[in-house]
C-alpha cells in the first residue's frame, strides 16, 4: 500500500508583517520531509481555509505576532466546521500570553507555541499528532 | 458515494482528496479516475514555464483574474520541486495567488515533483483531469523553475508558455535547443527592466531563423510586468488566437493523438515495471541476480533478457502468474 506524505499548510492570518518565524519552521518541515504549503502574508481566515481544503493538508500552521489571535485562530477553526473540514488540525505559534492559550483551545486550537519553542519540538508534535 | 461521483456533483474535499490519493500513489485512485475519464478533454490546458524567479506565479495570478473576468472557471496546478535529500518541499507558489484561494471558481492545487525531472510531477496530468472533470474551463499547469531541458509541459498543455526576463544570457543562449523551442507564447516579464528590448529583441531574431510552412504557428514575443498587471490582457487574447489556430489549423488532431500516445505509454511502462519488479522482488529472483551480479558471474544484460522470457511471453508468463 501507498504511503501518505504529510501535507502541511504554514500561514500567517492578519495583518502583522513578520514572517521570519514562519519561514523558519516552514523550513524545519521541509527538513522533516513534509510538503509545506507557503501561503505567506497577510491571509483572511477564509482564504487560509478555502487554500488548506483545496491542498487537502493534514493540518495547517498559523503564525501570528499581532495580538489578534482571539479574533482570526478561532474564526479559522470555525470556518474549518462550517466547511465540514474540522478533521484539519490547527496549531499556532507566535506572542501568544499563557492566559490565552486555554480559549484558544477550547476554540478548537490543538497547540499553541510561544517563542522559544525549538523546531524540533513543533516537529516531534506535528509527527506524533498528525496523521495523514 | 465514491469520490468521482462526488466530484461529479461539485465536492471540493472530494476532488482534493482523489488528486493527494493520486499524487501518493493509492491504487485505489485509478477506479475514481476511469469515472473520471468521459467527463475531461473539455478544458483549455495552458503551460506557463521558465527560469526561477521570472515571475511565473505573478502571470498565473494575473492571467487567472482576466480569465475570471470573462466569467471562466480557472484551475491552476502549481508545481515547485521535492527536496533530494529530505523528500520535503516547500510550495511556494500560492503566495502570489492566493487572493484567489476563496473564490469559488477558481481552484489552486500546490504539487511536490517528487523525483519527476521534467518540470512538472508524475501527477500532473491526472491532477489537471480532476479539474477538467470538475468543470474548469481553463486550467493553467506552472512548471517548477527551469533551467535549459525540462519540457514535458509541451504534451501536456495546448499552449506553451515560456517566461523569459532581462538579463539571462547572449543571443546563443537563445538558439541552443530545449525550453526556447516548446514556446507557443513568448513573455518578455519584467518588461520594465534594464536589457528588455535586447531580450525581446534576440528571442524575435531566433524566431526569424527558424523555417516555417506556410500557414504554420508564428509564436509572438509579448512582454508583460506581471505585478503591475501589464501586458495581460495582450496575453490572454494571444492564448485564445493559439487556441482557436488549434482548430482552424487541425493541429489539435495531432497535440491530441500524440498527448494520448504518450499518455498510453508511460502508463503501459510503469504498470509492467511494477508489475514485474514486484513479482521478482518477492520470489528472490531480484536478490539472486544482484548477488550474481556483485559476483560478477551474472550480468544485467542476460539477466534482463531471462526476465522478459519468463513474465512477459507466452505460456511461461500465464504460468508466473
Amino acid at each position: 500500500m501507498a504511503e501518505r506524505k504529510l501535507r502541511v499548510l504554514v500561514g500567517k492570518p492578519g495583518l502583522d508583517g513578520h514572517d521570519r518565524g514562519a519561514k523558519v519552521v516552514a523550513r524545519a518541515f521541509r527538513d522533516a520531509g513534509l510538503e509545506v504549503i507557503y501561503t505567506g502574508l497577510h491571509q483572511t481566515p477564509e482564504q487560509i481555509v478555502a487554500a488548506a481544503i483545496q491542498e487537502d493538508v493534514d493540518c495547517i500552521g498559523l503564525s501570528i505576532l499581532s495580538g489578534a489571535h482571539n479574533t482570526l485562530l478561532p474564526k479559522v477553526c470555525q470556518l474549518l466546521k462550517e466547511k465540514n473540514a474540522d478533521d484539519i488540525a490547527v496549531f499556532c505559534g507566535g506572542v501568544i500570553p499563557e492566559d490565552d492559550i486555554p480559549g484558544l483551545k477550547s476554540a478548537g486550537i490543538k497547540e499553541v507555541f510561544t517563542p522559544g519553542t525549538s523546531t524540533e519540538d513543533i516537529v516531534a508534535w506535528v509527527k506524533e499528532h498528525i496523521h495523514g | 458515494m465514491g469520490l468521482a461521483e462526488k466530484i461529479l456533483q461539485g465536492d471540493i474535499r472530494a476532488a482534493a482528496r482523489l488528486m493527494r490519493d493520486v499524487d501518493d500513489g493509492f491504487t485505489s485512485s485509478i477506479d475514481e479516475l476511469k469515472q473520471l475519464y468521459p467527463h475531461t478533454g473539455r478544458a483549455y490546458l495552458i503551460g506557463i514555464t521558465g527560469p526561477p524567479g521570472a515571475g511565473k506565479s505573478t502571470l498565473v495570478d494575473q492571467i487567472t483574474a482576466a480569465y475570471r473576468k470573462l466569467g471562466k472557471r480557472v484551475g491552476i496546478v502549481a508545481v515547485d520541486p521535492t527536496s533530494p535529500f529530505t523528500g520535503g518541499a516547500i510550495l511556494g507558489d500560492r503566495i502570489r495567488m492566493n487572493r484567489h484561494a476563496d473564490d469559488e471558481g477558481v481552484f489552486i492545487r500546490s504539487l511536490a515533483t517528487r523525483g519527476c525531472l521534467g518540470g512538472i510531477s508524475r501527477s500532473t496530468g491526472d491532477v489537471v483531469n480532476v479539474m477538467d472533470a470538475m468543470g474548469m474551463d481553463v486550467i493553467i499547469i506552472e512548471t517548477v523553475g527551469v533551467g535549459q531541458d525540462e519540457v514535458d509541459i509541451v504534451r501536456m498543455a495546448h499552449t506553451t508558455t515560456v517566461v523569459m526576463v532581462p538579463g539571462l544570457g547572449d543571443d546563443i543562449q537563445a538558439i541552443k535547443a530545449g525550453i526556447l523551442e516548446i514556446a507557443d507564447v513568448f513573455v518578455v516579464n519584467k518588461a520594465d527592466r534594464d536589457g528588455a528590448d535586447r531580450t525581446v529583441r534576440e528571442l524575435s531574431m531566433m524566431l526569424e531563423m527558424g523555417e516555417r510552412a506556410p500557414g504554420e504557428w508564428v509564436p509572438k514575443v509579448l512582454r508583460t510586468e506581471a505585478s503591475r498587471g501589464v501586458g495581460i490582457d495582450e496575453l490572454v487574447a494571444e492564448y485564445e488566437a493559439h487556441r482557436a489556430y488549434l482548430h482552424t489549423s487541425g493541429d489539435i488532431h495531432r497535440f491530441n493523438s500524440e498527448k494520448n500516445s504518450t499518455i498510453l505509454m508511460e502508463m503501459l511502462r510503469d504498470r509492467l515495471f511494477r508489475d514485474i519488479y514486484g513479482r521478482i522482488a518477492s520470489n528472490g529472483t531480484l536478490a539472486e541476480i544482484l548477488s550474481g551480479m556483485s559476483a560478477r558471474e551474472t550480468d544485467p544484460y542476460s539477466a534482463v533478457d531471462a526476465i522478459v522470457a519468463r513474465y512477459l511471453t507466452g505460456a511461461d508468463a500465464r504460468v508466473a502468474g
